[in-house]
């Protein structure tokens, strides 16, 4: 099952008892100051989670893969992010604990 | 902007919540979703994004200083897809 703003607040709800209302506004909030700094071209870092970054890229010929008509792409700006080294070592420590597990659980979800 | 920068804006916008409540949300909210990711669930946030691991399968790479090949083990890598809203708003509105 996948982690949802509901869960998130329900997070905040059991772990540092704020209401629901206020948990739920909380997690909206978070998610929106995110956006708003990348949307203003600001980098992101949430130290021991990761860095969302932001990409320029030049405009390219594409195609349309169904009907193979050429439509160009144009220049945009698009988000990236890169996992903390915190973060990875996490999931590599969960992978060698319990790769069969995690194994099915990713390519189930992919 | 940075963790704590985001702290700070958040606290000027809850002022009902102590700046120390905001921190420990802050914390609350990535140590579940680091949680969720190393797990091998999914993070679904509708408008922001999703996050997923991919699987890397293993590989003969090889030492580039010696040439020598070496065998690389599979893992396990996190992955964000931007959602609509947020790849809209970073291209000013357009696609």
């Amino acid at each position: 099952m996948a982690l949802t703003k509901a869960d998130l607040a329900e997070g905040l709800f059991n772990e540092l008892g704020l209401n629901k209302r206020e948990a739920k506004e909380f997690v909206e909030m978070f998610f929106e100051n995110v956006r708003t700094a990348l949307a203003e071209g600001q980098q992101v870092k949430l130290s021991g989670f990761g860095n969302f970054g932001l990409r320029e890229k030049n405009p390219r010929p594409g195609r349309n893969p169904k009907t193979g008509e050429e439509i160009p792409i144009t220049a945009r700006t698009v988000v990236t992010f890169r996992a903390s080294h915190k973060l990875k070592e996490r999931v590599e420590e969960n992978a060698r604990l319990h790769a069969e597990q995690l194994k099915s659980k990713v390519q189930a979800n992919a | 902007m940075t963790k704590s920068e985001l702290i700070a804006a958040l606290s000027a916008r809850q002022p009902q919540l102590q700046p120390r409540d905001v921190e420990l949300a802050v914390k609350e909210l990535l140590e579940q979703m680091s949680a969720a990711l190393a797990a091998g669930d999914r993070i679904e946030v509708r408008g922001f994004g999703s996050f997923s691991l991919h699987y890397r399968p293993p590989r003969v790479g090889r030492n580039p200083k010696t040439g020598e090949a070496v065998q690389v083990p599979d893992k396990f890598v996190p992955h964000f897809k931007p959602g609509k809203e947020l790849r809209e708003r970073v291209n000013n509105g357009s696609e």
